[in-house]
């Protein structure tokens, strides 16, 4: 701890000194070659680790399309799980951006783990790329550094109400959906937009994440034109299945959800009439989805769905906000600047934009669940019935009117009596 | 006995180093993280390895002092007395563990206490004006007792550090006190204790609270080590895993939850790096506990390596014969 210089550290600081100065002439052309150091949190073990398999096969296919450049830049992937909970998130954001120092972050996938890590992510001024659909992180309580270019929870179902109450002219609906943030904001959406229109949600039910049976939910439904369920992973099987042995015969909606493409090779016949709304459908005929439907064939055999899609969407968004930005992604506020400025036509899901709290405007595909059409050897296919373009996050309310109101809930909207 | 303490000494100055020797904050943190769920580990061994109550509704403990932080916090309060009602939430929680599930013993204690932890969990995830439910509460700041910010992950280690070894003092002195042998006589003959005059029940009770204690102190740094607590952290498998601490470590030792709470975070966060199936490998590795070291890894590793010691003098005829067949007397088995 001496201060005083001995004489061979001199000679050495010395060196180093001038070493670095020989170093500067080539240092620029080293930072330009430098890898883009790109970190993707997602969840590969646990309840949740089906989506975020998918995840993260999204992400390699458009890394494998591109040949691992983004923005002109060689690529670097940081694949971390955290598990499917909030302490993981937190401790694998700080695994990639303190030893891995990624420049920035694709995923979380849950809510929660975007609540977890959210601070973090200011603090350490990290771009990311969320699916986490938490709905106040770009409403209430926006992030700065949280681009979403996948969809807020609400922003498909508040769609599908305006498309109940008015192309279905449905009067009464009972949503079901599992007991959590994205349920709830699922189905508050749903039931804001359908009350809008003149529609009228009877009963809301709130089976656990985890229910074995659903039976006793399904006994309460009716005196009803719908039933609207929310459900998220493999949990629309089950449901479907045994809304169907219970003989029940109203008409089901789904949310993004809810009828996913990736199950539509597990569906039977159970599934037909479903109607859903969702940010990505497979039908979209389009050389973006094309391009990644093949590849995800290519390379993983898989039928995609969105969460894989919403994943390559988020890695093109990087990509042309690299490219905007000359690959200088030195001054991070720069960069979320220009990233919030991409605009692009070509992805999986048709065009897409940002609004002014980095949440995505984009189109939302109204689908049916039929025969008619289906592709890549699946016996069921999600047909699009109708498409709305440049949806965003409020629907149709006025951006100021919309956020007066508080977050949707189990308890907002209340339930009317009707 | 020197050598005993020649080597706590030096473990603790170890400890003391780790902020300087590993210069990757990352790797600062994860050392933090051992030592909240060190603390955690500890307060479940004083029930499950000196009382042979296990529980199996600890995060819920542990949880209780967490929101109660959290929601101090969020509401405005200081750190002072966010920590405060941290503790007092964490000891009434207890309290409130304690007499239920202490009517019970055996399964049916087990049964009480998941049960319990449940509901706790359950308020966290439905109330929602409360809890945020599963979105969970956000923590804007960490404390900075005596002006020393904890916002750096060396000044949130050094803080885990006190208090950590002020639970492993604590413990050690608790499990070693006339209390610590009167909690280790009702586990090995309850009624036996009941005819010699202790108040059974009683004891329990307060070894219940000492245990609960330290979930709440380890539940208040793992909300600032986080800054941020929602349900997932008071679930089953939380109680789980600090069970699982305990146990691969070794129950009933001091350094068997320590060196447990190490194996547990490090497979999970550091391995998981490298080995995408990282949850197999843990389970491998308790297999492979119970298979060689049913006891623990700390009980097991000392078994073996006075073993290996005693066959190497066997090998040395001479020293063998000189010298009696003095057997180590060995600390007797809790």
């Amino acid at each position: 701890m001496s201060r005083t210089v001995s004489r061979r550290k001199l000679l050495a600081s010395t060196a180093a000194g001038a070493a670095a100065v020989a170093m500067r002439f080539p240092a620029p052309a080293i930072a330009q070659a430098a890898p883009f150091r790109l970190g993707l949190l997602t969840v590969k073990t646990g309840p949740l680790a089906q989506g975020g398999i998918l995840m993260e096969q999204g992400v390699l296919t458009y890394l494998k399309e591109k040949n691992y450049t983004l923005g002109g830049r060689k690529t670097d992937l940081f694949t971390a799980d955290t598990g499917g909970n909030p302490a993981g998130a937190k401790t694998k954001a700080q695994e990639l951006v303190e030893r891995d120092k990624v420049d920035a972050i694709v995923g979380p996938l849950a809510a929660f783990e975007l609540y977890a890590i959210s601070e973090y992510i200011i603090q350490q001024k990290m771009p990311t790329l969320s699916l986490a659909a938490a709905d106040n992180l770009t409403q209430r309580t926006p992030n700065p550094f949280l681009l979403r270019a996948s969809a807020t929870s609400s922003q498909a179902t508040q769609p599908l109400g305006h498309y109940a109450a008015t192309e279905l002219k449905h009067k009464r609906t009972v949503t079901v959906s599992e007991d959590f943030a994205f349920g709830h904001e699922q189905m508050g959406g749903y039931q804001a937009a359908f009350a809008k229109d003149g529609g009228c949600v009877v009963n809301k039910l709130w089976p656990p994440l985890v229910t074995p049976d659903y039976t006793p939910y399904i006994a309460q439904i009716g005196d009803c034109d719908s039933v609207c369920q929310g459900f998220a992973g493999s949990n629309p099987l089950r449901f479907m299945k045994q809304y169907a042995n219970a003989g029940m015969k109203y008409p089901v909606l789904a949310g993004e959800a809810g009828a996913d493409d990736f199950l539509l090779k597990s569906f039977g016949d159970e599934a037909l009439g479903l109607v859903s709304a969702a940010p990505y459908t497979l039908d979209l005929e389009s050389d973006g989805n094309q391009r990644f439907v093949s590849g995800m064939l290519k390379n993983f055999d898989a039928i995609p769905g969105q969460y894989a899609a919403l994943l390559y969407g988020n890695c093109q968004v990087l990509d042309a906000g690299l490219h905007a930005a000359g690959g200088d992604i030195s001054d991070k506020e720069k960069f979320m600047a220009v990233l919030k400025n991409v605009s692009l036509t070509d992805t999986p899901r048709g065009p897409l934009k940002f609004d002014h709290l980095n949440n995505v405007i984009g189109t939302i595909y109204i689908r049916r669940t039929g025969r008619e059409g289906a592709k890549y050897g699946l016996k069921l296919w999600n047909k699009t019935i109708k498409t709305y373009e440049n949806v965003s996050q409020f629907w149709t309310w006025p951006e100021r009117e919309f956020l007066a109101h508080p977050v949707y809930s189990r308890d907002y909207p209340p339930l009317m009596k009707c | 006995m020197t050598v005993r303490y020649a080597l706590l000494a030096a473990a603790i100055l170890a400890l003391i180093a780790v902020p300087y020797a590993i210069t990757e904050q990352y790797y600062v943190n994860i050392a933090s993280q051992i030592l909240l769920y060190a603390v955690f580990a500890l307060g479940l061994n004083i029930l499950v390895g000196y009382g042979g109550l296990v529980s199996l509704g600890h995060a819920g403990l542990s949880g209780a002092a967490s929101y109660a932080a959290a929601y101090l916090l969020a509401a405005g309060h200081g750190h002072v007395v966010a920590i405060a009602g941290a503790l007092a939430a964490g000891l009434l929680t207890t309290a409130g563990f304690a007499a239920l599930s202490l009517r019970a013993s055996g399964i049916s204690f087990i049964m009480i206490t998941l049960a319990l932890g449940e509901i706790i969990w359950g308020l966290a995830y439905r109330w929602i004006s409360i809890t945020n439910g599963d979105n969970g509460i956000s923590v804007a700041t960490r404390p900075a007792p005596f002006g020393l910010s904890l916002a750096s992950a060396d000044g949130f280690y050094d803080a885990t550090l006190i208090v950590f070894l002020i639970a492993v003092a604590a413990c050690a002195i608790f499990v070693h006190s006339p209390f610590g042998a009167a909690l280790a006589g009702t586990r090995d003959q309850p009624r036996r204790m009941n005819a010699l005059g202790f108040h059974v029940w009683m004891v329990r009770f307060w070894a219940f609270m000492f245990s609960g204690l330290l979930s709440a102190v380890a539940g208040i740094l793992f909300v600032y080590y986080n800054e941020f607590i929602s349900p997932q952290a008071l679930a089953l498998t939380a109680s789980a895993e600090g069970l699982l601490m305990v146990i691969s470590g070794g129950a009933g030792t001091l350094l068997g939850p320590v060196v447990g709470a190490a194996l547990v975070v490090i497979v999970k966060n550091v391995v998981s790096a490298y080995i995408a199936r990282w949850n197999f490998l843990l389970g491998a590795i308790f297999v492979l506990i119970v298979v060689f070291m049913p006891e623990g890894l700390v009980p097991g590793s000392v078994r073996l390596f006075r073993a290996a010691w005693r066959g190497a003098r066997r090998r040395k005829p001479a020293a063998a014969a000189a010298a009696p067949a003095s057997m180590p007397a060995g600390e007797p088995k809790p």
